[in-house]
């Protein structure tokens, strides 16, 4: 009787977990890309081979190349399909060759942030006490001071004296953003850097002799890198729009020495807003399309690692 | 410092005497609430290749203890006393520094829960070979084979494959044989295994135990099995040393500790184990009320509040922890379990308990949990 019932029952009910695949090669939902994950992936593709490449690429005119004959025509014209500004410079070309300052800067200064506040914040999280407590005050003053004046300081104090420049305005403008997002960068790398040395496994090899050192880069930081690298992308973004604050405040890269998005955005929205709005428009649509693939991307690997995490 | 070659680890230590001696160890931590007696005066001795059981329900300070011995705790806001000699060097007051002579090569742990303990982002095989690696100064070829047959002694299938695998890939039980490759991929001398089967299946706990039990055998290593269950260390520990509030209560070989148990709270938990021979509904037996707070422990014996034997004596007068009968036992309670006094005891409060029923059985508990 039970026999025969427990029979119909599974016929009826086949097990679900006979019938589907076996558990770890079905691609859960979260794990998918989606289209916001594609859009951002073949977007940010497109701008780090405008970058890389630049002017080597097939119909872009080099920045210094000038169509006076077409000067400040409008998009779509004949072999200027964004343009050309008052002095004659292709638009699509500029923002293919300014994708690379943009780029650069934005890479550099959060690599730069990651370095010095990922290293400060594993510690301050690591060794705790006087050492946190030293670390996060440096930290809270940095924050406490608002982001772009704080910028807008450190380039005018390392560019010195403007008559003699010793460094390129990019590598002023990476140290620059590089010291400003290391408190913000830190501080996540604290956060969780605090959780995870309190997990057993920190103990377990502290109980096989490792040395703090090692548990810091071997055991703590890998499990830090998921949510900093979330937020490092993030950042990216960020400090895009930062240098482009920077250069409308006539602190960032000249636009007669290189273009970037940054310093297109603060010439053409001072002089041509209201004539061509379109060449203001080019790096904004730009800039914005790259933030917002940055934060999809973000979204993406935070997903991503998080699995790990919920299935333990 | 440059890694030791495998040479030195013998040099200079004494093959006499017991591997590792601990008197009147202290370990109190500084909270807002006040100073909490962890652990309040412990001594023992453990020989070479035996195996010590340490019992004691939760917050009794077993865990503490075994911490507190391998110089695991913090030093912030902890107050650690006594003498703890290995090997007849003192440790008790050694740096971090200093311990990292000891951890891992001299001794080493296996912690509660596996899911916890081993690193989530770092392969199986990395985790055992970076200790040999350390401390051994062998080739990777070398980690890498020896990783291979540490896996295999712990009773791991397909070891090659999991030297490859990551801890989320493996199970509880898995996992904590894992763990006990870690644990002795140095050769330590001696291994604290910290509640090792509590977060495991119950199915996988006897044959974790068993794995413990050999390899502590096969490599002579002096083992202090922490649990809660006397179960678990019957059979597998040469000595079982019952904790309570902080202190060992009793002490004993094991036989002798089953046998013949003196002190009120070992026969507590004894009785607290369900046994299959009762019929099916029986009522458990429990131990009333909570252990004590450890800020302000009761003035007298500590287990009192819950003791069915106590008498005003025990509520005043702290009992010694004092060698009787049968080399080796020891106990601290003033009435015995299995003595005319004990007895007597007893049947005091059981006729008091008769009187006033209702009394009794409220105020044990709550004098309890105070």
């Amino acid at each position: 009787m039970t026999l025969e019932g427990g029979v119909a029952l599974s016929a009826t009910f086949p097990d679900p977990s006979g019938a589907a695949a076996p558990a770890g090669l079905e691609v859960s939902p979260r794990k998918k890309l989606g289209f916001g994950g594609w859009f951002a992936l073949v977007w940010l593709a497109l701008v780090i081979l405008c970058a890389v490449l630049g002017s080597i690429l097939p119909g872009v005119s080099s920045f210094n190349t000038t169509f006076l004959d077409a000067a400040s025509s409008k998009p779509l014209t004949h072999g200027h399909i964004l343009g050309v500004d008052d002095n004659g410079h292709d638009t699509l070309s500029m923002l293919v060759v300014g994708a690379r300052a943009s780029l650069e800067v934005a890479f550099g200064a959060v690599a730069a942030g990651i370095l010095l506040g990922g290293s400060l914040g594993l510690i301050a999280g690591y060794y705790k006490g006087v050492v946190d407590l030293l670390i996060s005050t440096v930290f809270d003053v940095m924050l406490a001071v608002p982001a772009l004046i704080l910028a807008l300081a450190l380039v005018s104090f390392l560019r010195g004296d403007p008559q003699k420049t010793h460094w390129p305005a990019e590598v002023v403008l990476i140290i620059a953003l590089g010291i400003v997002s290391t408190p913000v960068l830190g501080r996540i790398t604290r956060a969780s850097a605090l959780t995870w040395s309190q997990r057993e496994f920190v103990m377990a090899a502290r109980a096989q002799g490792a040395k703090n050192f090692r548990i810091m880069w071997r055991e703590v930081l890998p499990n830090v890198l998921p949510a900093l690298f979330s937020i490092a992308l993030l950042s990216v973004g960020i400090v895009i729009v930062a240098e482009g604050g920077l250069s409308l405040l006539g602190v960032g890269i000249p636009f007669d020495q290189k273009p970037s998005w940054g310093n297109m955005i603060a010439l053409f929205g001072q002089s041509n807003l209201r004539d061509a709005p379109y060449l203001v428009f080019a790096p904004i649509i730009c800039l914005f399309l790259t933030v917002l693939s940055l934060n999809l991307l973000g979204d993406v690997v935070r997903a991503r690692f998080d699995v790990r995490e919920s299935s333990v | 410092m440059s890694p030791r070659r495998k040479g030195e680890r013998f040099s200079d230590a004494p093959l006499e005497g017991p591997l590792l001696e601990v008197h009147d160890v202290i370990t109190h931590f500084k909270t807002a609430r006040g100073l909490v007696r962890a652990v309040d005066g412990v001594s023992f001795s453990l020989e070479r290749g035996k195996t010590l059981g340490i019992v004691g329900e939760s917050g009794s300070g077993k865990s503490v203890l075994s911490k507190s011995i391998m110089g695991l705790l913090p030093k912030r806001n902890v107050v650690r006393g006594g003498s703890i000699k290995f090997e007849g060097r003192e440790i008790g007051s050694a740096t971090q520094k200093e311990m990292q002579h000891y951890w891992g090569t001299e001794m080493s742990m296996v912690f509660q829960d596996p899911m916890t303990a081993l690193n989530p982002v770092m392969r199986v095989g990395k985790q055992i070979t970076e200790s040999l690696r350390y401390h051994l100064d062998v080739s990777r070829q070398y980690a890498q084979d020896t990783a291979l047959t540490l896996l295999e002694s712990v009773g791991i299938p397909e070891p090659q494959r999991r030297l490859r695998e990551y801890s989320f890939q493996l199970s509880g039980g898995m996992r904590q044989r894992v763990m006990l490759a870690i644990a002795l991929a140095c050769g330590p001398k001696m291994l604290f295994a910290d509640e090792p089967t509590t977060a495991l299946d119950v199915t996988v706990q006897a044959q974790i135990l068993d794995l413990l039990q050999a390899q502590q055998r096969d490599r002579f290593m002096a083992m202090i099995l922490v649990t809660h269950d006397l179960g678990v260390v019957a059979g597998r520990a040469d000595d079982i040393a019952v904790m309570y509030a902080g202190r060992i209560v009793e002490k004993a070989p094991a036989r002798a500790l089953f046998t013949q148990m003196r002190h009120p709270y070992t026969e507590a938990l004894m009785k607290s184990i369900p046994k299959l021979a009762l019929p099916s509904h029986t009522r458990l037996e429990s131990i009333a009320g909570r252990p004590p707070d450890l800020v302000n422990p009761p003035r007298g014996c500590s287990f009192a509040p819950r003791c069915p034997y106590a008498q005003q004596r025990c509520r005043d007068e702290e009992p010694k922890l004092e060698p009787v009968g049968t080399e080796g036992h020891e106990f601290a309670c003033f009435y015995p379990v299995g003595t005319p006094e004990g007895a007597d005891a007893l049947a005091t409060n059981q006729a008091a308990t008769n009187q006033a029923p209702t009394n009794h059985a409220a105020g044990a508990p709550t004098s309890g949990t105070i």
